[in-house]
């Protein structure tokens, strides 16, 4: 008894000093740009180079696009298959967890190859078609995600019963779904959603190779040829997947002690 | 003398004292149950026999050892659990062989026993089956070929009927029974329902609070329960609440009406409030009037129709009393609200300890 | 099918006729955005690689791309690959394994799981190029860790042969997702594993290590060895930490396909369609093997 308890001590310290001590050490890396004394310089050479302010707002466009997108198609697929089309499920399951399966890089390789500009989707001929490109491939790196949210706020949830009085109620089924439907699900799709935005803000890989200035470039770009700059970018980055995750556990409390004060 | 003796155990988390002062000597190829609501301590006390919890004082012994700080598995006890708690990653076959190989029997004597346990439960064909492709009527039935197994000396069970559907609760409560008879191996039971307990055990311990409250036959536990909590949890019962007019002859005054007790009248004090037990079969419907015969007026409350059972519950002025007749086709049961007589025998009227406040 | 549609169409006898008539192809038309979307973005494009690695330039069959994969840099780059993944995902998979038993079952205070859970969400999701970041203010030349080994105990990091930039940096560096992504993992496997288990094992007279041999362990077979797989795909397909850690200074697919999408450095598409297959097939097959495993684990554990 005693000893187990002590190698579980053992454990959990061995990993919180995993998980604290690289942040400790990139905190303190990124004070350090002026000579022998803490400063927030390299925060300050950060936050007012124009380059940072316009990569981080279009990543933000961006991801705030993708979840838009990620929402529109997962949302009726989910409850579509929950309701009527149950023999789909296995093969729609399937194809939500590729993007595990197949490599961003693959994913982006190949549409670089179908999409180039004197194909017969020429999605790279503009800048304008390719933001739409790197969107829906965000969107596909974060289908596992979304998905999977969808589909377990939408099994909490009695969607047949709901489906039914509200048709019995005459509703449309545009109603249905986005009167009834998504307001009963949001807490999946928020939580989707925060997790789409933290996959998407510091995405490098489609980014990079769809040359769009996105924040994961900058940041690439910035780790090329800086010293402690990049500190700084990271203690932001690990802000922002914070503040994500921080949101996701929010929202959830919130949604369970609303739905128990209701009862 | 006795096979499993606990002696002075008590079990405390911190402050908290779960079993007080438990003493119980445990006779060869008893059948014993622990019965009590649920936090009672029952769960705990078995826990410690098994040595998945150890006494805070006191000790357990089993045959000539001393078994308080043994291990689990140095004890060599059977145990079925509430919930199955079958390996899934073994079949049946191997679920049963699971004490025998790690006791390091050879395997053609392991593979017999497996055989042997198999028939005595009457699965003999279901032995390469994984245990999420049986019923938990089957499951339970496995899960006690797997104690039984490895020959324990004793036989714990942790409420094994309880996930159960009734049916087969009854089925499997007398085929435990009849199995123990036939193995003579000394088997403690817990259980929170009472006629489980009554059905099934040489002796039961009825628990309350961390305390025994009365240990007995099935028969001396619910025909002369010794507390209020032993008459009110084991069976249907009775409370009349009344005035001791005289201490020496048991009489009682209940809601104006004099009646006589005939047992628990030892420490009767004229002038004091006590409250008396009495089964409802004990009661009828008629004054038959004799000297050892008590007899009270009352209206009829409501009439429960049970099928071969009536139940009629008669109301005096603060009391109730509940009473079972047989059905007869011939006689119709008795309006709500006309007057009714009952009687009762001295005999079955029962002194509760501890007199109560005005 | 038809059955289906019928009960659920009978199941809503007080819908009204026409929202029932127009349910059936509604439902349909309800899958065809995810479908359209999936086959353009997802499947299309990967179709299309995997077939551009059996052609030539002209667009005839062949199976010289595949056959020019067997050359020493990018046999070596798959070799390394596969390296750096295994030696993440089985350490992650290690680590992650005790951490997350641990927090399940070691006895510690109630709030040490919720607080594991939150980090690994968090920790798990920071990957790509900041990961990098840190790990050179860490253990870079100049990271705080190297020079307080250097300072405190006098300890040359660097002179000991470690270095960041190479396979066992890497391998530490991924392991900063890995571990708490395994946690996330492990533990709804881990609160499957009954109490009464290990008590029934107990009593029947088997020791800790025997009650894990023989019940624990295989009971949590298919999830761990599930899990680890995922670790190996997640870390197989890695471009941004790599990149931004090792520039091209160490040659695993990821970057060499990188490398090669930006500037052809292989002076051919079609090679570099068979590189993107071969990571699919491996990604694929472990893949495929930890769902294959999960669903086998989840019928145990019924």
């Amino acid at each position: 008894m005693k000893t187990s308890r002590l190698g579980a001590w053992i454990a959990v310290i061995i990993g919180a000093l995993y998980f604290l001590v690289p942040l400790a050490a990139t905190v303190e890396f990124s004070l350090k740009k002026r000579r022998g004394e803490y400063s927030f310089d390299a925060y300050a050479v950060v936050l007012q180079d124009p380059r940072f302010l316009q990569s981080f707002s279009y990543s933000i466009s961006v991801a705030i696009a993708t979840i838009v997108v990620g929402v529109l198609i997962a949302v009726p697929t989910a409850y579509v298959i929950r309701l009527r089309l149950p023999q789909l499920r296995p093969f729609v399951e399937f194809v939500t967890l590729l993007p595990l399966v197949i490599p961003a890089i693959v994913i982006v390789f190949g549409y670089l190859r179908l999409y180039n500009s004197s194909s017969w989707l020429p999605f790279t001929s503009s800048a304008r078609a390719t933001d739409l490109l790197l969107v829906f491939g965000y969107a596909t790196l974060a289908l596992p995600y979304m998905y999977r949210s969808v589909d377990t706020g939408l099994r909490a949830i009695d969607v047949k019963t709901l489906t039914e009085a509200a048709e019995s109620l005459g509703a449309s089924w545009w109603t249905i779904l986005f009167r009834v439907i998504l307001p009963n699900v949001r807490v999946a799709v928020l939580s989707g959603a925060f997790l789409t935005f933290a996959i998407v803000i510091g995405e490098f890989t489609l980014a990079s190779l769809l040359n769009r200035p996105a924040f994961g470039p900058y940041l690439q770009n910035i780790g090329a040829n800086r010293a402690y700059e990049p500190s700084a970018l990271a203690i932001i980055a690990f802000i922002v997947t914070w503040a994500c995750m921080g949101l996701i556990q929010v929202i959830g409390r919130g949604a369970r002690g609303s739905s128990a004060g209701t009862r | 003398m006795s096979f499993l003796d606990i002696q002075e155990v008590r079990k405390a988390y911190g402050a908290q004292l779960v079993v007080h002062e438990f003493n119980l000597p445990i006779a060869q190829g008893e059948f014993v149950s622990f019965l009590g609501p649920s936090g009672c301590g029952k769960t705990t006390m078995l826990r410690m026999v098994a040595g998945f919890e150890t006494p805070s004082a006191g000790r357990i012994r089993i045959g000539d050892e001393d078994v308080t700080h043994l291990r689990p598995n140095q004890r060599n006890i059977g145990m079925v659990f509430q919930a199955y708690a079958l390996f899934p990653n073994m079949t049946v076959a191997q679920n049963v062989a699971f004490g025998l190989k790690i006791a390091g029997k050879p395997k053609a004597e392991i593979d017999a026993r497996v055989a042997e346990m198999l028939g005595i439960i009457k699965l003999p064909q279901l032995g390469a089956r994984y245990p999420y492709q049986l019923s938990g009527g089957q499951q339970q039935r496995v899960a006690l070929a797997r104690a039984l197994a490895p020959k324990p000396k004793v036989l714990l069970l942790d409420e094994p009927l309880s996930a159960l559907d009734a049916k087969i609760r009854v089925s499997l409560r007398d085929e435990i029974r009849s199995l123990q008879r036939a193995l003579g191996i000394t088997t403690i039971f817990v259980t929170h329902d009472q006629e489980e307990a009554l059905s099934i055990s040489d002796r039961i311990v009825v628990m309350n609070e961390g305390r025994i409250e009365q240990v007995g036959t099935p028969f001396e536990v619910y025909n002369f329960p010794r507390t209020r909590f032993v008459a009110s949890f084991v069976g249907t019962l009775n409370l009349l609440r009344g005035k001791v007019l005289d201490a020496a002859s048991g009489r009682i005054e209940v809601d104006g009406q004099q009646i006589f007790a005939g047992r628990g009248i030892a420490d009767l004090k004229t002038g004091e409030i006590r409250s008396a037990a009495l089964r409802p079969e004990a009661v009828t419907l008629a004054a038959t009037s004799s000297a050892d015969r008590n007899v009270m007026h009352g209206t009829i409350d409501e009439v429960h129709f049970l099928g071969a059972v009536i139940r009629i519950r008669v109301r005096f002025k603060d009391n109730l009393i509940s009473l079972d007749t047989f059905n007869n086709p011939n006689i119709p049961p008795p309006v709500r609200g006309s007057a009714a007589t009952v009687s009762f025998a001295r005999e079955d009227v029962m002194v509760l300890e501890g007199a109560e406040a005005a | 099918m038809p059955n289906q549609t019928a009960s659920a169409l009978a199941a809503a006898p007080s819908a009204p006729k026409p929202a029932t008539r127009a349910s059936l192809p509604l439902a349909w038309l309800g899958v065809v955005p995810f479908f359209a979307f999936a086959t353009l973005f997802l499947i299309l494009p990967t179709l299309d690689l995997m077939i551009g690695a059996f052609q030539t330039p002209t667009g005839g069959f062949t199976l010289d791309n595949i056959a020019r994969l067997n050359q020493p840099t990018i046999i070596s780059a798959y070799k390394i690959s596969i390296q750096v993944s295994l030696a993440s995902a089985l350490l992650g998979a290690l680590i992650g394994f005790f951490l997350a038993h641990a927090a399940v079952s070691g006895g510690l205070p109630a709030w040490i799981r919720p607080t594991l859970t939150t980090f690994s969400g968090v920790a798990s999701n920071f990957a790509g190029i900041p990961l990098a970041f840190a790990f050179l203010a860490t253990l870079g030349r100049a990271g705080l860790v190297t020079i307080l080994l250097r300072d405190l105990f006098g300890f040359n990091l660097y002179g000991a042969g470690f270095n960041l930039l190479s396979f066992w940096g890497l391998a530490i560096t991924y392991l900063y997702f890995q571990i708490p992504l395994m946690v996330l993992i492990l533990m709804p496997a881990l609160d499957g594993l009954k109490k009464e288990w290990g008590e029934a094992a107990a009593i029947l007279g088997a020791t800790k290590a025997q009650y894990w041999r023989h019940v624990a362990l295989p009971v949590l077979w298919p999830s761990l060895l599930g899990a680890t797989l995922l670790l190996f795909a997640n870390a197989f397909g890695a471009v941004a930490t790599a990149y931004a850690l090792t520039g091209s200074s160490l040659n695993i697919v990821p970057i060499l396909l990188y490398a090669q999408i930006r500037g052809d450095v292989l002076h051919d598409p079609h090679l570099g369609y068979a590189l993107a297959l071969g990571m699919i097939l491996i990604t694929g097959f472990s893949n495929v093997a930890y769902i294959w495993l999960r669903t086998r684990s989840e019928r145990w554990l019924k």
